[in-house]
């Protein structure tokens, strides 16, 4: 709003009264109208959204210790897309890098993370709360590296086709949470992007291991930056940090480039979510269903830019990646770099175990992560956390009743209304789900944090999808 | 495995949740409630006290023995039976018998908000709802506005002997009659004159008002438009008085109309949630109270305003519906490229 005031106010310093352009001014009038009625996001931030409590000061400052697991169970489906088919049997000797999985189509490559022999390719429970196949390998302990292994010096010889086909055969996919397959996102993205967005907002509260990896190692950060940029050629490459994160703000401000520009954020949550960053940053919305690509974007986790710097100077595939294990359950909440697959078990005996009888072990942060049943799940390549909830976390009511408050309303960022979604939810009617927008939800859950009557609304919605999907499924058939 | 936990919960994300709770928004309102209160004592005498707290137990416990006779779960620990008993009781003359005020308590919770599903189900604002039903006794209600500073014993009802020699005309009746009362701006502004037992100081519920500003449980809209609406109207059509402003001041100060703006349209279940629709009700709840106090035939006109607005929050909701995320850019940029 204030910007518009500004203009607004400009406008006698051009001109003196008597000569001011009455149809000029109405137009800036009528923009500021606009702004106030729709709400429009002003600059460097987006509608809507929350401040839930951080709790970040529990792992901030613990570096992240890279943790050596015995056995790690690796999931063949990590990313969006089809499953990787397994490529080794019970038996086999690996070595960290090797290739394990693969598949057609979109799909990505799984590799070992450890050296050692593999014990079972069998189903296994997975984070996602089903079971699924998975290679499980015992570690030898001395994670000698596969021999296909080799270091670049430099990049300049290689074509962008090249450099996509080396992210693709590393098993890199976005390493936010939703996982989509990076080559897959670059090449989808080929002539139409023009601002290249990384996201080091880490907004979900708890989560530091972005914060961590932008101190730690901002020099590898910027490095898969230029490679996405010798990409995709953008006119504009942004990188976006919550305010409150200032040690990674100046990490990242020493070893970025010069065209590179880092944009502080204001703290809110979802500030990490694609489309919310993309208008936060460019101002631009995403259309209803399309993909970043079709405003002119592509946004990439700074963890995924670490990963593409690893695979390409490096030559090592994605086989760690760095996990926060946190939460008031949790004894001494720290930052692990861990192989892809490690038990949660591990996870939670390296950082002290319980310090009090768990309540809810989430993959991911409190806003959106999942609810794990078993601590037998392997890490994932989009697994930033495992949040451990104490009994104190319970917020649940038990038979909540909707008191019309729009709360829900205020919050989301994706301008839909919540409880009126909620009661075409609990009529059935599909015709309203539908006309309501329901499948623009992007599951960030402001809504329901901010629910004074504790309706489980993103529950409401992910089951509304399901039963629009299914609906549309049914009426294909026909 | 070291370790394995065995009793752990699954439910679906989100699995953080902000401190505020139904129960915390309702102890707000009561405690922004609190000022008017102690202003009714301050101006009535203790039996502003007596009779709110009787409201309020009479509330609380229809509520309990209603969801218990339905075999339904308890909802007296959102405290929302609390603030209607104390709104009940505020529109109320402090000279009402007790038993009446158990009535409308049995009215509002039972009748306007049990039968139609309970808190967040019913259509219209349950405290107003039973101030209109109050009227079905007209001399109790109406006849007997006590002058403000006559200290009434806080447990007997006077006799209407008693009152005769009490009462004394409100505010609002002088308007009605096109003048301004006798009272000055100020008097009416701290409350200083006769009518119902919450609503007469403007500046205790103001009070109450920016309370809930600050803590966010209401938003400004819909007052705002409510008292801009009717400072407007009063403005342009003065009927009465040699300042088209003091009759504004007149108008917006006497009366239901700021306990009404401040804590009867805004309450949440019977208002709507969208923001362009709050502006529109509030817009709609002012011209309906001032088209009332113009040419009703009985003085006040917000009691009647706000529940035929109640009645008409779905087509308010459809007023105001957020655009669609991802198209409202391109209209934007079409704006701004003239």
């Amino acid at each position: 709003m204030y910007r518009h005031f500004v203009i607004f106010l400009k406008i006698p310093e051009n001109s003196t009264l008597q000569t001011v352009d009455f149809s000029k001014l109405l137009c800036y009038i009528k923009i500021v109208i606009i702004r106030i009625e729709v709400m429009q996001p002003m600059a460097l931030s987006f509608f809507g959204g929350v401040h839930p409590k951080g709790y970040k000061e529990l792992s901030c400052e613990v570096p992240i210790l890279p943790f050596c697991p015995k056995t790690v169970s690796i999931a063949m489906s990590q990313h969006i897309g089809r499953p990787c088919t397994p490529l080794v049997k019970i038996g086999d000797r690996v070595s960290v890098g090797q290739k394990i999985g693969d598949g057609e189509g979109l799909c990505v490559p799984v590799h070992a993370s450890v050296s050692g022999t593999v014990i079972a390719v069998e189903l296994r429970p997975t984070p996602s709360g089903t079971d699924g196949m998975c290679v499980v390998i015992e570690s030898d302990g001395r994670d000698t590296l596969c021999p296909d292994i080799h270091k670049r010096e430099s990049i300049a010889e290689l074509t962008g086709e090249e450099l996509t086909a080396i992210i693709r055969e590393a098993g890199i996919t976005g390493m936010g949470g939703a996982g989509f397959p990076t080559n897959v996102k670059i090449s989808s993205g080929l002539g139409k992007v023009d601002t290249v967005i990384v996201n080091g907002a880490e907004c979900e509260p708890y989560i530091t291991s972005d914060d961590r990896l932008m101190r730690e190692a901002p020099e590898k950060i910027a490095g898969g930056i230029r490679i996405i940029q010798k990409i995709l050629q953008p006119e504009r490459t942004a990188v976006g940090i919550e305010k409150n994160k200032a040690k990674a703000i100046a990490a990242m401000q020493a070893a970025l480039p010069g065209d590179v520009e880092l944009l502080p954020l204001r703290v809110r949550y979802p500030q990490g979510a694609e489309k919310q960053l993309i208008q936060t940053v460019t101002g631009r919305c995403v259309p209803p269903g399309g993909l970043p690509a079709a405003v002119g974007c592509a946004v990439f986790n700074v963890a995924t830019c670490a990963a593409i710097y690893d695979a390409v100077y490096e030559g090592m595939p994605l086989v760690r990646r760095a996990v926060t294990v946190t939460g008031r359950a949790i004894a001494r909440p720290s930052n692990f770099s861990v192989p892809i697959g490690t038990l949660y078990s591990d996870l939670i005996e390296a950082a002290g175990g319980f310090s009090s009888e768990p309540y809810k072990i989430l993959c991911g942060g409190p806003m959106m992560g999942i609810a794990q049943h078993t601590l037998a799940c392997g890490t994932i390549k989009g697994n930033n956390a495992l949040t451990c909830f104490s009994q104190a976390d319970n917020h649940e009511v038990e038979v909540p009743h909707c008191i019309r408050c729009g709360k829900c309303l205020d919050v989301c960022p994706m301008h839909l209304m919540p409880l009126q979604l909620q009661r075409a939810r609990q009529k059935g009617d599909l015709a309203a789900l539908e006309k309501g927008n329901v499948m623009d939800c992007i599951e960030c859950g402001s809504c329901a944090y901010n629910c004074p009557a504790g309706i489980h609304l993103v529950q409401s919605f992910r089951t509304a999808k399901k039963m629009l999907r299914d609906a549309k499924a049914k009426e294909a058939v026909k | 495995m070291k370790y394995e936990a065995t009793n752990l919960t699954v439910s679906s994300s989100p699995h953080a949740h902000s401190k505020n709770s139904t129960a915390v928004i309702m102890r707000d309102v009561c405690i922004a409630l609190l000022p008017a209160l102690i202003a009714a004592i301050r101006f009535f005498g203790w039996r502003a006290l007596t009779l709110t707290m009787l409201s309020v137990a009479g509330c609380v416990f229809f509520e309990w023995g209603f969801r218990k006779l339905m075999k339904k779960d308890c909802t007296v620990g959102d405290w929302s039976a609390v603030v209607t008993g104390m709104l009940i009781a505020f529109v109320c003359p402090v000279t009402l018998p007790f038993w009446t005020i158990l009535v409308a308590d049995l009215f509002a919770i039972v009748l306007v908000k049990q039968l139609f599903g309970g808190i967040g189900m019913n259509i219209v604002n349950p405290a107003l709802a039973a101030r209109a039903f109050l009227f079905s006794w007209p001399s109790l209600m109406s006849g007997s506005w006590v002058r403000p500073g006559t200290a009434i014993s806080a447990f007997s009802t006077p006799s209407a002997q008693v009152l005769d020699g009490l009462t004394s005309a409100t505010p609002m009746a002088a308007l009605a009659e096109n003048t301004l009362s006798a009272e000055s701006l100020l008097d009416l502004f701290l409350g200083n004159i006769g009518g119902s037992l919450g609503e007469v100081s403007a500046a205790a519920l103001l009070l109450g008002g920016i309370y809930l500003l600050l803590r966010r449980v209401i938003s400004v809209r819909i007052p705002l438009a409510y008292l801009g609406t009717v400072a407007v109207l009063t403005v342009l059509f003065p009927l009465g008085g040699n300042d088209c402003l003091d009759w504004m001041l007149c108008q917006l100060l006497s009366g239901g109309l700021m306990l009404g703006a401040i804590f009867m349209a805004t309450d949440y279940t019977t208002s709507p949630v969208t923001h362009g629709g709050q502006i529109a009700y509030g817009i709609g709840c002012g011209v309906l109270t001032v088209l009332f106090r113009y040419f009703g035939s009985y003085v006040e006109g917000v009691t009647y305003a706000i529940l035929i607005m109640n009645c008409c929050i779905g087509f308010f909701d459809k007023l105001g519906v957020p655009k669609r995320f991802g198209l409202v850019r391109q209209k934007k940029k079409g704006g701004a490229d003239e």
